[in-house]
């Protein structure tokens, strides 16, 4: 204990010092070798601008934005189902009773386990041909969603990234300091106000930096939803290519795009991140 | 609750029996599975009364600190806050549990624990760790508290840190914030347990002379504490235990100057 806080406050001394740091980057920038491949940066942007086909990009204007749209509504309604699925399995494995841990723990191996392809397909091909064999789920007011094959895809999304984050919520509510908790009981908070106040926001401000990449993840997994006629951003793209016989220049708008969305994210997530300052890990 | 006349503090060397009790522990047992930590303690803690628990590493005072508000489940006896005794049922194992989880957490409000590793809740700044309680257990308006914990703050000297993160703190400053985060539940009792031995050496005297003010201020306190001259110069009782027993008890005079065990004597001893 003693060296520990011995540690702590030798840390202290060396906070970094933001003024500091800003003219260190700055500093950065200007070294040579940076220079120079800002310099190749441009001339191969240059290049591509220059000499290759860029005349399709005006005619599917609207079909790219209606891609994105998907791709987007897919990626942010699974991340936010996901994640409050992920609580829950979590808080089992870490909390729960023996028979609820074990089936949270099942759910998360088993959906790790197996590529998410597969799920989608067993999701889109085996419930889907199950659902029109019964009678009532035909009659009900959900069966025109049930035909369509977004919300197979919205489905198996959500389930992989619950598994997955199910997986690092356990890791991180397992992660935050007893003496917290421990703490907040003291002090009379009941088991719900202790989850509510401490616990999960204690546990999520730990999980972000891995929740960002995750997210990350999750956003490169969407275009496997074109495999079931879902048209997000990658299927539109599909079409370009079929449609002009253009090879390569759709391709790497599609990259830039995803290039740009990731760099939004991880903006976004360092936002979060630096809300609550953490000094050290 | 119970009415009673208390005598304003500083006025005669009031019979204790004319002051309220504020917490009883009678006969109390513990064991961690087979080893038996706490072997039948019994004391109370009068208002205004500064109770310091000393004994060797291992001789069971966390473990008693803890059955007080119930972090530890006792498997024998009896804790009572003003009077209310803390409903216990067996656990089918040979211990107790609270009957009671509501009547354990309403009493717990009321016993302010300030924890050797301060415990401060790291993704809070210090006005949000003071004002938490208040808020979100006795349900105080958020105005009300901050301005609180704002005096709080300021009496415990880190009135220029209430919005800085408790890791950017000295380990004093912690220490320091969390005695202003238990002040602000108004509690009845205090218990302490070393509240500085995780402290650097430099800075275990900010932080004493902050629990010095209130041992002043006659508030109630028990106090677990490797710091023998401090325990002497505010204790107005000490209980040294050994081995989960009272082995010796009585004024701070008396067991200092004049142990009459043995192993007190030693153990007075081995720290001089
Ligand atoms: N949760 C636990 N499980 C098992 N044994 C425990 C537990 N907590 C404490 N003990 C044991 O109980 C005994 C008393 O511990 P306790 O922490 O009360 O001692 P202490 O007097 O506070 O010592 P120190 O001065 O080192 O803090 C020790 O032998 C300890 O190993
Ligand atoms: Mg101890």
């Amino acid at each position: 204990m003693r060296e520990d806080n011995a540690e702590a406050v030798h840390a202290m001394a060396d906070i970094i010092d933001p003024q500091k740091d800003k003219a260190a980057k700055s500093e950065n920038w200007l070294k040579p070798h940076r220079i120079v491949l800002l310099l190749l940066a441009a001339l191969m942007v240059a290049l591509m601008a220059f000499n290759m086909r860029w005349d399709w990009l005006p005619l599917y204007w609207t079909e790219m934005l209606g891609g994105l749209w998907v791709t987007l509504a897919l990626l942010v309604s699974s991340s936010i189902l996901g994640f409050a699925m992920a609580v829950p399995l979590g808080l089992a494995q870490v909390s729960g009773p023996a028979p609820l841990a074990w089936a949270a723990r099942g759910f998360c191996t088993m959906i790790r386990g197996t590529p998410l392809l597969l799920q989608l397909w067993l999701l889109y091909y085996g419930l889907g041909s199950l659902f029109p064999q019964i009678p009532w789920i035909r009659g009900s007011f959900i069966w025109p969603y049930l035909r369509e094959a977004w919300p197979y895809a919205l489905a198996s999304l959500t389930i992989s990234f619950a598994g997955y984050e199910g997986e690092v919520m356990r890791g991180a509510l397992a992660g935050v300091p007893k003496g917290e908790l421990e703490a907040a009981r003291a002090y009379g908070m009941s088991r719900f106000t202790v989850l509510r106040r401490i616990w999960l926001p204690r546990a999520i401000q730990r999980a972000l930096p891995t929740l960002n990449g995750e997210i990350v993840l999750q956003l490169k997994a969407t275009p496997l939803v074109a495999t079931i006629t879902v048209i997000d951003l990658y299927a539109v793209i599909s079409d370009v290519r079929q449609d002009t016989y253009i090879i390569y220049e759709p391709l790497l708008f599609l990259a830039f795009i995803y290039l740009c969305l990731t760099g939004l994210l991880v903006a976004g997530f360092r936002y979060l991140e630096n809300r609550i300052p953490t000094r050290g890990v | 609750m119970i009415q009673e006349d208390v005598p304003a503090s500083g006025t005669t060397a009031a019979p204790s029996a004319e002051r309220a009790e504020v917490v009883r522990v009678e006969n109390l047992h513990k064991s961690f599975g087979s080893l038996e930590v706490l072997k039948g303690i019994s004391f109370t803690a009068q208002e205004g009364d500064v109770i310091a628990i000393i004994g060797g590493s291992g001789s069971g005072k966390s473990t008693l600190l803890r059955c007080i508000n119930m972090l530890e489940h006792p498997t024998a006896g009896s804790v009572s806050v003003h009077g209310e005794t803390i409903a216990m049922k067996s656990d089918g194992d040979g211990g107790l549990v609270p009957a009671d989880r509501r009547q354990v957490q309403r009493i717990r409000t009321r016993l302010a624990m300030v924890f050797q590793s301060f415990n401060l809740w790291q993704h809070m700044t210090l006005l949000g760790n003071v004002i938490e309680v208040p808020v979100h257990v006795l349900g105080v308006p958020k105005g009300e508290a901050v301005e609180r914990a704002r005096a709080l703050l300021d009496r415990v000297g880190l009135s220029d840190k209430e919005d800085v993160y408790p890791a950017f703190l000295s380990g004093g400053q912690q220490q320091r914030a969390a005695i202003a985060r238990a002040l602000a539940i108004q509690p009845e009792v205090m218990l302490f347990d070393e509240p500085t031995s995780a402290l650097d050496p430099e800075l275990v005297g900010e932080v004493l002379s902050v629990i010095r003010d209130l041992a002043h201020e006659r508030r109630t306190m028990v106090l677990v504490t490797h710091e023998m001259s401090f325990a002497r110069e505010v204790a107005s009782h000490i209980i040294f235990l050994a081995d989960g027993e009272i082995e010796e008890e009585g004024q701070p005079e008396a067991i200092f100057d004049n142990p009459k065990s043995e192993r007190l004597q030693k153990f007075i001893g081995s720290i001089q």
